[in-house]
């Protein structure tokens, strides 16, 4: 029941995958299924970071939002100047990845939803203590009951996906 | 060695890890990081419902899953074996001011206190969780990113579009937690 896709086809999908999303995989390259055990790597490194830095704490969101510590604002701040310098040094001397692509960055689009969909994702995560990547981590950690919470989140994003053209953009 | 791992970490070594990732996804495989995508993968995946937001190549974005399952294990690794012995340290005007909403278990980052499977059947517990997950699903396809793909990958890209998304993530934020936050804890 396997249809061959057609160019055109391609393209539209392609557009849809590019919709509302700023973390796009940008390579050309078709890699076997085992080359995702890289992420897998990355991913592991991440979730220890949140765990032992308290990133993924329920009370150090607390205290971000109740500016009653610099905790987080100093993760972050850290965290957006190490990555700023680091893309820097890739353009300026033109790294390539390991299979010797040319790194792709695209530059993302304004539009409403960045205001709204921000606003109630602000709510959100001060009410959950959680933005997405804690939510895995603190799964990881044992809260089980947080799963309520990242299945209530996957069906928050379908619900946007299912009334997604009425909305204002 | 062993007693700087089992230490919660500062800021600055926590934020120069949770940096490197974007030049490191970028040398490895040119992916742009992201974490909530994952959550719309999983919906392409699962419940396309023949939405056309979910009808697209979700194979190609396969990578992402293996990310955030690799930040589960993390979560578990850390959790079992380089746990910190003693209770979270948190700003002593914010444990006063729990203390009165009956919350003072610190032994674990989520508070136990108030998200547990038996709060999950009350008001309190089905907004903290339950609503609370929902507009983080929702308001973040709506933004287009998370705190990951917006305020770190995309200000360090120099996105004034991500920049601000990411104010907007922080207003509703102060909101939550000074003005509404107080009264859900109340009830």
């Amino acid at each position: 029941m396997k249809s061959q896709t057609l160019p055109f086809q391609k393209t539209m999908q392609d557009i849809t995958r590019r919709k509302d999303a700023i973390c796009v995989n940008e390579s050309e390259k078709v890699e076997k299924w085992y080359h995702n055990l890289k992420y897998l790597v990355v991913g592991i490194i991440f979730g220890i970071v949140f765990v032992k830095a308290e990133i993924i704490s329920w009370f150090r969101i607390q205290e971000m939002f109740r500016l009653e510590s610099f905790h987080m604002y100093g993760v972050i701040g850290t965290a957006v100047i190490t990555a700023m310098i680091s893309v820097f040094i890739i353009k300026k001397i033109n790294i390539k990845t390991l299979s010797g692509e040319k790194i792709v960055f695209k530059d993302k689009v304004f539009n409403k939803g960045q205001i709204y969909g921000g606003l109630i994702f602000g709510l959100g995560w001060a009410m959950t203590g959680a933005c997405p990547g804690p939510l895995f981590a603190q799964i990881g950690t044992g809260a089980i009951v947080v799963l309520v919470t990242l299945l209530s989140a996957v069906f928050g994003t379908w619900t946007y996906g299912l009334i997604r053209e009425r909305l204002p953009h | 060695m062993i007693e700087f791992i089992t230490q919660p970490w500062s800021w600055y070594v926590a934020g120069i890890f949770v940096g490197l990732t974007v030049p490191v996804l970028l040398i490895i495989g040119n992916k742009s990081f992201g974490i909530s995508s994952s959550l719309r993968h999983v919906c392409a995946i699962c419940i396309p419902a023949k939405i056309p937001f979910f009808q697209y190549e979700w194979k190609k974005e396969i990578w992402n899953l293996f990310f955030v399952f690799g930040v589960f294990l993390g979560g578990m690794i850390a959790a079992n074996f380089l746990l910190n012995p003693i209770d979270i340290q948190i700003a002593p005007a914010l444990q006063n001011d729990l203390a009165t909403y009956g919350i003072t278990n610190y032994s674990n980052l989520v508070p136990l206190d108030i998200m547990n499977w038996q709060s999950l059947f009350t008001l309190k517990g089905f907004l903290l969780m339950v609503v609370g997950g929902f507009l983080v699903g929702f308001g973040t396809r709506y933004a287009g990113g998370c705190t990951s793909g917006h305020a770190i990958m995309g200000i360090a890209t120099l996105q004034v579009p991500s920049l601000i998304a990411t104010c907007c993530f922080m207003i509703g934020g102060f909101i939550m937690a000074n003005l509404i936050l107080p009264l859900i804890l109340n009830l």
